[in-house]
This record gives structure tokens, sequence and C-alpha cells, in this order.
């Protein structure tokens, strides 16, 4: 196309589509963006295909959140229920709850979309996280990618934003009660807590307007900057290019893979439906928030086994797990007149101020450590990187601790074990299993670097069992082809950095302390093996297997 | 009326006004606490009943009980606590007891039918107290929007709004009542077994018993409308459900779409 296209002769296409096309692509440029777009390389490998369905479920959940929008009434108004569900039958309740019984037994389709936006909005924060779990645990947040990092944790924050204002829409108990927990941790903080409360709530809990509020979050707001942070998210990835694993041929100034057109994106397309499709299954054959169950929102009533979905879980067990004494000691207090309630703001705030607080700065931190001012494109993996990926497994524990917290009551019936001990043990393990975690993690991490290293100086075990003239019986070992002996021996492992003088010869004390950090970070560690020491090991097992006889360092 | 004025300062003033007050609080509990047998005894025993269930008590309860149910330190004293409390008791075969705990479990009927209002009987004998149900409550056709509403403000917060059951402290826990019989769910409300309180009559009325047993029945022949209830634990299970199943066909899918290539 391009060649024929030249400033003398006008290119003139020869049928009416490739007229017509021509006529746009001159004026949209069309051809260019997709010539740039459709030759953009993209790795393969199954763990890059989270963000994928994270998008694929906002696409899904803008998809049929429309749909529920034509049916659904945000108005807090009294009415009495007079649909299909006979159990609730003129029962009184808000308008809105009214709204969303009707979409769910009297709107054509209605309850299979409300069920397809639920279970897309928990898919999208479980391949968010997911995703953020890979891109961490590989290192692909280091330089040039740290501020992408940093739109991907907002983007965890708007998730659950959205996530958190879609469930308190219905009005149903459970969704009420999620709320005033949401209004207690609010009217907690010092000072301002309750102006807040009462500005948010528009006079006192629940009020008459909370409902409205929460739905133009809902379904303008947050879904406009998610929009925007998606955009913003992509952008940086098509700037960057994509990170990829290791291997042979693949180093930082390439990317090795498939370009987008026209496979690829066939692919991904074709990947949405897959997408689509399970989450329509579930809708289908799974039910989930059945708000009948729940009955209207009314102050009083609490349920049993009620808990916020779980993307809020591990607030909502960090508050079970707080005792609000502890022997004499209590967590309320009364300062010039106004309740300091530490045992609801302490819970509430400070374990996801947290993990926000790392997940945002741990690019800055590792690189302050590493003092790594490169640009990696190549991935780590895991094991080769042992402390970043035994803090990730530390944090991760310290999560899933107060992540089950949030279902401790479940977890007593199902197991058949008391409520009270299942508190005591999780708040033990909220102190100490993160750093079981990050002990074992380490140490499996470098284990199975000393079995990479073994294996790529031994080749692997085959099994075969062969009995010398002398009466010795050894295995013998086979080596690795160049792609897995690759993928073995290609990384790096950093020395500990020692302190360094800055400019004007002096060591400071933070540098004392950066270097500090870095012998912590990589003096367990375990040298891939060079060249040299791959030679002289083959070269140790050639000789064994083809002499065998009358050497005492055969055995090893 | 002069003559009450000027006796005000008698000495013994204050023990008359103290013996008035006791009554008045005392009889107004009689009064309050009687409501549940405002009904009792309507269910007629023979004496034969009696007698027999007299023999299987001694034989099989008295042992923690006592003779005469007047309680050990095992077990409380059954002198009042009605016929329904033991139809509920042995019926759902938490009584006799498999061992102790912190509260009873249901287990395998230990009596038939016949032994079971024999033992009603004698302990209904003993003292009055809440009597089994009359079938014309337990005919599940009350109001079961009503039922719904008095069963979210007195039973969801331990039961759950969807009756799946829920933990309580210490081991006890409230049980899910799907398959539990009317009369049983009626029985529990009179007598409160366990570590369940009473509900008696003034606070939910016969009527609003009924209405709650048709509700609770109405929602188990209901079933689940929106496809598999995964429990009716709420999202705790819908957390796990997409976790588990959701995402792991989700990676089945991306391993499968990218095995060819690499």
């Amino acid at each position: 196309m391009s060649a024929s296209s030249t400033a003398d002769a006008p290119f003139v296409a020869k049928t009416k589509v490739g007229r017509f096309t021509d006529f746009v692509d001159e004026r949209v440029g069309g051809s260019g963006i997709l010539r740039e777009f459709g030759r953009k390389v993209f790795p393969d490998h199954w763990s890059f295909m989270f963000g994928e369905v994270a998008l694929y479920s906002f696409v899904i959940l803008l998809m049929s959140g429309t749909f529920l929008t034509f049916f659904f009434d945000p108005s807090m108004a009294e009415t009495h229920y007079q649909g299909s569900y006979t159990p609730l039958y003129n029962v009184e309740m808000s308008v809105a709850y009214n709204s969303s019984l009707n979409i769910s037994f009297d709107v054509r389709g209605g309850l299979f979309f409300r069920q397809v936006h639920h279970w897309a909005a928990l898919l999208f924060v479980a391949s968010l996280g997911v995703h953020m779990l890979r891109v961490f645990f590989t290192g692909a947040f280091r330089k040039p990618r740290e501020m992408n990092w940093v739109v991907g944790g907002v983007l965890l924050i708007l998730a659950m934003a959205a996530g958190f204002t879609g469930y308190s829409l219905p009005d149903d108990l459970l969704s009420g009660n999620g709320l005033r927990i949401i209004d207690g941790v609010i009217k907690s903080i010092p000072v301002i807590g309750t102006y807040i409360s009462f500005f948010l709530f528009g006079g006192e809990f629940p009020g008459t307007a909370i409902i409205g509020r929460l739905y133009v979050l809902h379904i303008l707001l947050v879904p406009a900057l998610i929009l925007l942070m998606i955009v913003i998210h992509l952008f940086m990835v098509v700037v960057h290019k994509h990170t990829q694993y290791p291997g042979p041929g693949r180093n930082d100034g390439n990317v090795v893979g498939y370009p987008l057109g026209p496979v690829y994106a066939a692919k991904a397309g074709g990947f949405f439906f897959i997408v689509f499709g399970v989450v329509a299954l579930m809708a289908a054959a799974f039910t989930i928030n059945p708000i009948w169950n729940y009955g209207p929102y009314d102050p009083s009533p609490v349920s049993a086994g009620t808990q916020p979905d779980w993307y809020i879980g591990f607030v909502d067990g960090a508050l079970r797990l707080m005792p609000g004494v502890v022997n004499d000691f209590h967590f309320e207090y009364v300062v010039f007149g106004h309740t300091l309630t530490l045992n609801v703001l302490l819970p509430a705030l400070v374990p996801a101020g947290i993990i926000f607080t790392v997940l945002f700065t741990y690019p800055w931190i590792e690189r302050w450590i590493t003092k790594d001012n490169r640009e990696h494109h190549v991935l780590d993996r895991p094991r080769n990187a042992p402390t970043r990926t035994a803090i990730g497994v530390a944090g991760f524990t310290w999560y899933c601790v107060m992540w089950a917290a949030a279902g401790s009551d479940l977890i007593a019936t199902h197991f058949h074990v008391a409520l009270n001990d299942v508190t005591y043990w999780l708040r033990a393990l909220f102190f100490i299993g993160p750093v079981i975690a990050f002990v074992v993690t380490k140490r499996v991490a470098l284990a199975l670097q000393r079995k990479d290293r073994e294996i790529a100086l031994h080749g692997r075990e085959t099994g075969r069992i062969v009995r010398l003239p002398h009466g010795e019986f050894i295995e013998v070992h086979a080596p690795l082809d160049d792609y897995k002996q690759y993928k073995l021996v290609g990384f790096e492992s950093p020395a500990p950095l020692p302190a360094e003088p800055n400019e004007h010869g002096v060591v400071t004390r933070k540098e004392k302390r950066r270097a500090a950090l870095s012998k912590w970070f990589f003096e367990d560690r375990v040298a891939p093996a060079t060249p040299a020491e791959v030679e002289a090991a083959h070269g140790h097992g050639h000789h064994e297997a083809i002499e065998g006889a009358d050497q005492k360092s055969l055995s090893h | 009326m002069k003559a009450l004025s000027q006796k005000r300062r008698h000495p013994l003033a204050a023990i008359a006004l103290l013996l008035m007050g006791l009554l008045l609080t005392g009889g107004l509990y009689a009064v309050a606490t009687t409501v549940n047998q405002a009904k009792a005894e309507t269910t007629t025993y023979s004496a034969s009943d009696t007698e027999e269930g007299k023999k299987l008590f001694e034989a099989n309860c008295a042992t923690c009980h006592g003779m005469g149910a007047s309680g050990t330190k095992d077990g409380p004293s059954l002198v009042g606590v009605g016929a329904a409390a033991v139809d509920f008791q042995v019926g759902t075969g938490r009584m006799p007891m498999q061992m102790n705990g912190p509260q009873a479990q249901k287990k395998p009927l230990q009596f038939n039918e016949d032994q079971t209002h024999q033992l009603s009987a004698y302990v209904a004998s003993l003292g009055a107290g809440p009597a089994i149900p009359e079938e014309h409550l337990l005919d599940e056709k009350g109001d079961a929007a009503e039922g719904g509403e008095l069963f979210r403000v007195n039973c969801a917060m331990c039961h759950n709004a969807a009756a799946a059951g829920g933990a309580l402290t210490r081991g006890k826990f409230a049980p899910a009542l799907a398959d539990v019989s009317g009369k049983h769910i009626y029985e529990a409300m009179a007598t409160g077994p366990q570590n369940m309180p009473v509900f008696n009559d003034a606070n939910i009325s016969p009527e609003g018993k009924r209405n709650i047993v048709t509700f609770l029945k109405k929602i188990e022949a209901n079933g689940s409308p929106g496809g598999a209830d995964l429990g009716s634990l709420g999202p705790v299970s819908e957390g796990l459900f997409v976790w588990v199943a959701g995402l792991g066909v989700i990676i089945a899918f991306t391993i499968w779409l990218t095995s060819r290539s690499s």
C-alpha cells in the first residue's frame, strides 16, 4: 500500500470498498495506527493474561451495569413490595430495594444480568489482584514500570471502591449492615469523623440520601476514573513494551513474541468471549447475593454470617480480630469529652494503610536498597529473587490471615471448632504468620536455586542406575538441552552492596542503613553456575560416564 | 383518708409498702410467665402414658436429671419445662445427650414416637409448662411476609437471614433450619433449648410463631431462584467460589491459549 502512494501518482483504489477505506484512511490515518499496533510484539505466557481478564471483566461490568441502570431506582422513599416474590409481599421497604427485587423477579433476564454483574465484579478484583501478584513476584514493577505499578495500585483501590458502592445499592439487610460498619469506622476518626459521616449520609445514619449518592459514585465517577486509569495503564504498557520471561535470545533490549495482528488480536478477542462465557455460566448456574433472602434494610436486625464481598474482607477481618480489652488495658478513651475508639480506628485503618503504603512505595524501596537504576524488561523467576519473594509471601500471608478472619464464624461452624479459638489462633498468626512465611519462603526459594544449580552443573537425573566394574553403583545424569540450561544459569544474583561514600567522601548514616538492608536483602544467595563451572562439571561427568574405573572422586 | 396519711410514719409502714411492692411485681411476673401456659395441656395424656413415661425417665434420664426430674449437678430440673421441651429435645435426638459439650448435638433418635409421647406426658405431669403446639399452628398457612419480618428481627442474628445457621461463642452454634419440622421449630421458640432464648407467647404470639414456621417452610420449598445457593452463606462462599472455580477455569483457559506457541 505504502509503496504505491507516491507523491506524483496519487493512489486510486480499484474497488468500491477500497476507495471507501482509502477515503477514511486519508482522514484518520488508520493504517498508520494499525501498522504500529499490529506489529506490537507480545510475549506469550499464561501468567501475562490476568490483566486482560481484569480488562474484560470491566467491559462485562459496563455492559451488564448499563442494563441494570435501566431498571434500578436509587430512591430511599418507602414503599410496599407488590412484586412476585411472595415471602416479601407487602413488606415495607425502600424503592431501591423494591426495584432490585423487581430486577430479580419481574424483569426478563434481570436476575441473570444482576448475577453477571456481581460475579464479574468479584472476578474483576480477583484478576486484578492476581495480576498484581504476578507483577510483584516477577519483578515487573522495576524501572521503567514503577509508575505503571502505582497506576495499577490506584486501579485496585478504585475497583474496591466501585465494588463497595455497588454492594450497598440494593439496600437490603446485608448491604445496610456493611454501610453501618463503614459509618462506624468513619465516626471513629478523631475530630472530623462525625462531621464526615453526617456529610456523607446527609444527617444521622442511615438517612434518606446515601443510596442516591453511592449510585452517582458507582455509575459515574468511579467507572470514569477506572476507565481513565486503564487508558493510562495501557498507554504505558505500549510505551514500555511488555516484559518477558528469561530465555535464550531474550534480553532487556528486545521483546520476543508474536505481533498483535492478526493472530494475537484474534486470540485476545476470543479470550474476551471465553471470560464472558465463564462469567455467564457462573451467573446462570450459581446464585450470588440473594437479596431476597436478606430482606429490606432496617437498622435493628443483623444477620449471622454478615460479611462484605471478598475484597473488603481483610478490613472486616482486622476489625473482628481486634480485642476490645486486653487484660485491663482498654482501647477506648474519652478525650476532652469526645470518645476515641482505638479498637475500631486501629484495625480499620492501620492494616489497610500499611498494605497500600508498602504496595505503592515498594518499587522505590527496592530501588534504594539495591541502587539498581537499570531498565529491566526481562523478568525474574521468583526463586531468583528470594528476599523479594519472601517479602511478597509474608505480606500476602498477613493479608490472608485478616481475610480468613472475616469468615471466622463460618470456619467455626464448618470445621466444628470454637469461634473464640479461631479468633485466638488468627490473632497469633496476625503477628507470627508473616514471619514464618518470610523464613519458609526464603529457604524454599534458596533451596530451589540450589536444585537449579545442581541440575545445571550435573544434568538431570535419568533414573538409570549403572554398576561400574569395581562394583559401585552410579546414577547416570543426562545434560540438559541449551534452552533449559539457559533458564537455569541465565539470571543475576546480586551480592550485597556495601556502604559507599557520597560525592563529599562521606558515608552517611542513611547510606549505612541502606547497606545494612542490602546485606539483609542479598546476603543469602546462590550464584548461577558460571560457564567455567558448567564446563568443569560436564567434563567431569563425561569422564565419569566413559571411563568410570578406579576413581575415588566418582561418588558424589 | 386522714387515717391513712397519719399512719404513714408508722414503724410498720415501710414493711407494708415493701410487701405491697413485692406482691405486685410477683403477681405481674406470675401473669407474664404463665402466658405460655394459657393453652397448656390441651393434649390429653392418659395415666398409663405418664406411668410408662416415668419408667422410661427413671431408666434413661434420671442419671443426670435426678429422680423425679428434680435436677442434679449434671442436669437441670425438668419440673415445669413442659411437654414441648421434651418433645423437642428427645424428638430431635438431642436428648439423651451424646456427651457433655458446649451444646447438645442432634443425633439419631433414641426413642420412638410413642416413647417420646410418654416421656412428654411424664414431664408435663410434674409441673405446668409449654405444651406441644396444636395442629392449626403448624399448618404452614400463615403470613410468610410477616413471619419473615419476625424472623429477621428475632432469629436472623444467630440463625442467618436465610436460616443457614451461624456460630456462637466458645463452640456453640445456631443450627441451620432446613429440614427441621415445623413442630420442632415452634417448640424451640416456646422452650428455648440449648443457648436459644425463650420466645414466649407474650414475646411472639402463637400466630407470629405460626407465621415464622410458614416463612421458613416457604423459603425452604422455594429453593434458590438464582441457581445453586452455595450454602446460602453469603459473600464468603461467593468469594471462595470465584477464586477457586471462576479463576481456576480461566487459568485453565489461559494455559490452553498459550500452550501451542511457546
